[in-house]
């Protein structure tokens, strides 16, 4: 019998961004709030303290923040036929864990979606016509527009104190931003980070390739800063230990950085670290949520009886939650039936190296969103029906650090060990840039999340399985990319070039790092036949049930996904406050 | 008894104890005067209940503990009187008539208002949870054990003054009213005499604010008007910023200031902490002064930014464990990280409390207007003595700061007084 703890208003599922965001959102309500965390408490000091997070052993190669797969982990399969095994070893993408989540070891990149990419069946159906969409791509609109949402971008830009050029402001064109972007009805908080060289090798062959360059947004303020929670940033240092560490320098937008201190300071607000949900509880109708029941510190377990539940836990662990608790009807692909774990999609991801004997990079200055892009090839500003993918990218010259370890790349056919590798290390360590392209991934019938049925994790639950593949459409896409990278590079006439892009045939690798950005399966949409969620990010079938987080996507974007996944987590909250607190029930009819 | 009377007695009786009770207006009143007055600071110990006393606090006689200030009638003060309530805070009298030890500021809070005296009696008997633990008798040794020698003390360095407005400015006298009396400012940063009084309790004494020593810290000259002196060159902004949340643009608290900020002065409002900062403007600068001049910053940043420093040099130390948030000119980051060039508590005559920062790192409080605890991390367990004495001195005398040689043995002693737990928060281990 689990120990039963004293009714909150409101139970919240994890505590990274999302939950900080809506933590503070319902705090502010005067709810008493509590946030259950799988993970360990985590402050800048003393977890992310100087010097100690400047190893990369430890953390970069040994993820000593993530979560760990001998605890829990998913299973993968490229297709409904095969057995999935076990992602044993972080690769491809790494999970967060503990107070901050993924929030606290991203590198910082903050773009806003394209308005054409929430409404992307719409715009390609009216745009190019319904014939080009593949018979088994399966995108949706969001069901919720880009000018919705405009202002908890804005708001949540503030929050992050990016650092930026803006393109768009209010329908005005800005010199050195983004010409593409969506609308913004305010500039960036806080100016561009200095540029290194190999932005500015980028700036000059994209202008003269007739592109327009301008700074990537960042999380990494170029400047001390305070945000609208008198929450404070210091300067970025430029110290080369972004993505996979937490910050040292108070530098990198974090939930800790941002939002947490100012949050803890509300009496209604506490939050149990290493305490691991399992499930949310029912009542006997199916329709509304009691609480939760998680695993305490002590490993007893609990039940947390609350009025809401708001689960805001890394992207796929949500759809786990859903599936163990029996929230809305399982994806069956094959029928094509039930709604959970439908549409999980990736990031389409592919990257050149230029080697440079004359040119040195002094690589270990580096920060996670030191880049100059360009978002000339991006989905509003290519011809789908003419070049046959539906899908973009931005393509970015980034230096992030010189990391011993995983930052030494050589000219392909180096020897990769013993003197040769030593000769060539020593010849071309910092003699490199890169120009990467980041692209869009759609959705498919095929590609989804389900329970697996032979792997358990550490109490005996079921481990979520992912069955994806790459698909032709998005090959093209990045084979599109690969030439448009190629050029740019050639331009620069590098001594060497290394190219890697995915080709027809590739089969989804989980061992290199790809991206984190796993989206999908517990999408928000306009219909419950082919959503989870209403727009407002509420479970269709339970309706005291909130899920945030880009598991929301239903289908990936061009861009990194914090900036949306934040957004969301502010308009949801906003429908909650203004919305179904004066009234508990399905906020749209379905 | 007529029943009809029988039903209106209790009623009296209830009108009676209203008529005795404060109303609610003064009990709020009672505990923002508490909080001016930083009386839970000494009067609650750490995670303890809130008033109840016990806290040691070190004195040059020994330790004393503070009381029970709660209003349990077994523990506290809940028999008091509103006048053996005055006597004490006021007077330094206890209900049983003998004299507090002047650890209790009474000496400054003698200028306190009848009706703010009368706001933190309603607080304290109405406002406070009463709690029924005895804190711990104070056990000094003779002869500080005898408190009728305190009377003596009162009649020869005590102060028993109502106070005395000086200004035409009644802003600049509101400050004056908090900084002398609740804010008990000059117990700390006035110089103390050999009787451990403090040497002025106003501004009709030059030495009064020039600054005093807590412990290894240097409370610095908080006389703020023209002259010289560390806050002169601060703008009313500035000394409002750092009072409110423990941060301006150029520095921020450590030390026992950290406490005051985090529980009463981040609790005043925004007009009593101008009246402050308007009072401490009002006083013609005294102490010393560091003025910055490009020229000598430039010099230093120019040698870090070279990076040909000796691998065992004050200079490499601080690139390789300071820079990264201080930066090479020492500017540091407007309210995130303190500016160290011209910075007062590395200009100290005493550097303890540079050395403890060092060693132990520090955190801000948490404050409405400054939520985040920022902080800077321990390098006490990466650092040794000597190696601390070398970066102590190069921070001391780099940019334009010009304060004497560190040694060892004086980081040493900062060392003994700092837990292993402290030290080695923040020290990696393997995994």
């Amino acid at each position: 019998m689990a120990r039963q703890e004293k009714p909150v208003d409101v139970v919240l599922v994890g505590l990274g961004w999302t939950n900080s965001i809506m933590g503070m959102e319902l705090a502010q309500e005067g709810l008493s709030v509590l946030a259950l965390e799988r993970g360990e408490d985590r402050d800048t000091v003393p977890d992310f303290a100087y010097p100690k997070m400047a190893d990369e052993l430890t953390y970069g190669v040994r993820y000593k923040l993530m979560a760990k797969p001998a605890k829990s982990t998913i299973t993968v399969r490229h297709s409904l036929v095969e057995t999935a095994v076990p992602y044993r070893h972080l690769g491809s993408f790494l999970p967060g864990d503990g107070v901050g989540g993924a929030g606290t070891h991203w590198n910082g990149h903050t773009w806003r979606p394209m308005p054409e990419e929430l409404e992307l069946r719409s715009y390609v159906e009216n745009t190019f016509g319904k014939d080009i969409i593949p018979k088994d791509m399966t995108i949706q609109d969001y069901g919720v527009s880009y000018a919705e949402l405009e202002p908890h971008f804005d708001f949540f830009d503030k929050v992050l104190g990016v650092s930026g050029q803006a393109g768009n402001v209010n329908g005005k064109i800005h010199e050195g931003g983004n010409p593409f972007e969506g609308p913004r009805s305010n500039e960036y908080p806080l100016p561009p980070l200095k540029r290194t060289l190999n932005d500015d090798l980028f700036t000059q062959i994209a202008k003269a390739n007739g592109l327009h360059p301008f700074p990537l947004p960042s999380s990494n303020a170029s400047a001390a800063y305070t945000n609208p929670y008198g929450m404070q940033l210091g300067p970025c240092n430029f110290c080369g230990f972004c993505e996979r560490f937490g910050c040292l320098n108070f530098s990198k937008a974090s939930p800790q950085t941002c939002i947490l201190g100012a949050l803890k300071q509300h009496k209604n607000f506490s939050y149990r670290a290493n305490s691991e949900v399992l499930k949310v509880e029912l009542a006997d109708d199916k329709k509304t949520a009691k609480g939760v029941t998680y695993i305490d510190e002590q490993g007893e377990e609990v039940f947390q009886p609350a009025k809401l539940v708001i689960v805001g836990t890394f992207a796929y662990n949500n759809v786990r939650l859903l599936l163990l608790s029996g929230i809305g009807q399982p994806y069956d692909p094959v029928s094509n039936t039930g709604t959970v774990g439908r549409n999980y999609a990736y990031q389409t991801m592919g990257g050149a190296t230029l080697f440079f004997k004359d040119k040195f990079f002094n690589p270990f200055i580096g920060a996670g969103s030191n880049a100059t892009t360009v978002d000339d090839y991006a989905i509003n500003q290519i011809d789908f029906a003419k070049e046959g993918f539906i899908g973009g990218s931005y393509l970015l010259a980034a230096q992030t650090n010189g990391q011993p370890i995983r930052s030494m790349p050589l000219p392909t056919g180096s020897p990769s060990w013993g003197a040769g590798w030593k000769k060539a290390t020593k010849e071309y360590y910092g003699h490199s840039m890169s120009i990467s392209s980041h692209g869009s991934n759609m959705s498919y019938r095929d590609c989804y999340l389900s329970l697996d049925p032979n792997y358990k994790d550490d109490h005996g639950l079921p481990l979520l399985r992912l069955t994806f593949d790459w698909k032709d459409n998005d090959i093209r896409m990045t084979q599109f990319m690969k030439g448009k990278v190629e050029a740019l590079a050639k331009g620069l006439a590098p001594d060497h070039l290394n190219t890697s892009f995915k080709d027809f045939g590739a089969k989804y690798d989980v061992r290199p790092y790809q991206t984190t950005h796993n989206v999908g399966g517990a999408i928000m949409g306009t219909d419950p036949k082919t959503s989870v969620l209403n727009r407002y990010l509420q479970s269709w079938d339970v309706h005291n049930v909130f899920v945030l987080g880009s598991s929301a996507f239903p289908q990936n974007l061009q861009y990194n996904p914090t900036m949306l996944v934040g957004a969301l987590a502010y308009w949801s909250a906003k429908a909650i406050r203004e919305q179904y607190l004066k009234k508990p029930g399905p906020l749209v009819q379905a | 008894m007529n029943s009809k009377l029988s039903l209106l007695l209790p009623a009296l009786l209830l009108v009676a104890a209203q008529a005795q009770a404060a109303d609610d207006a003064t009990v709020a009143k009672g505990e923002y005067l508490s909080r001016a007055g930083d009386c839970i600071a000494c009067h609650t110990v750490k995670g303890g209940q809130p008033f109840a006393g016990g806290l040691p606090i070190e004195s040059p006689f020994g330790t004393i503990y503070s009381t029970n200030i709660t209003p349990s009638k077994t523990a506290g003060i809940g028999n008091y009187t509103l006048e053996q309530f005055d006597d004490a805070v006021r007077h330094g009298e206890r209900a049983d008539g003998s004299n507090l030890y002047p650890a209790m500021p009474y000496p400054d809070y003698s200028v306190l208002s009848d009706a703010d005296v009368k706001a933190l009696y309603a607080y304290f008997m109405q406002g406070v949870k009463a709690v029924d633990k005895k804190a711990p008798e104070t056990d000094l040794s003779f002869p500080f054990n005898q408190r009728w020698g305190l009377g003596m003390w009162d009649l020869v360095f005590g102060h028993d003054d109502s106070f005395e407005a000086h200004s035409e400015n009644p802003f600049i006298n509101r400050g004056a009213y908090l900084v002398q009396g609740l804010g008990h400012c000059g117990s700390c940063h006035s110089p103390r005499g050999v009787a451990y009084q403090e040497k002025a309790y106003d501004d009709t004494d030059d030495e009064f604010l020039t600054g005093g020593k807590v412990g290894i810290w240097e409370a610095p000259s908080l006389r703020a008007g023209s002259g010289t002196g560390p806050l002169v060159s601060w703008d009313k902004a500035e000394i409002v910023d750092y009072l409110a949340n423990g941060r301006n643009d150029r520095t921020a608290v450590g030390g026992e200031m950290t406490s005051v900020i985090e529980h009463s002065l981040s609790y005043l409002t925004k007009s009593d902490l101008e009246a402050i900062a308007d009072y401490l403007k009002s006083l013609p600068g005294e102490g010393q002064a560091i003025m910055l001049s490009v020229d000598a910053t430039e010099k230093t940043a120019t040698e870090l930014n070279s990076a040909k420093v000796d691998i065992n040099s004050g200079a490499r130390m601080y690139l390789d464990n300071c820079g990264a948030c201080h930066f090479t000119h020492g500017e540091g980051a407007p309210r995130v990280f303190p500016q160290l060039d011209g910075n007062s508590l590395i200009n100290a005559k005493d550097p303890s409390g540079l050395i403890h920062v060092i060693l132990a790192g520090a955190r801000l409080p948490s404050t409405k207007g400054a939520p985040e605890a920022l902080a800077m991390p321990a390098f006490g367990w990466r650092l040794n003595d000597d190696e601390v004495a070398k970066l102590a001195t190069f921070v001391r005398q780099a940019w334009n700061n010009h304060a004497s040689v560190v040694t060892a043995k004086q980081v040493a002693d900062v060392r003994a007084t700092i837990s292993a737990a402290e030290l080695n928060a923040t020290k990696p281990t393997l995994n």
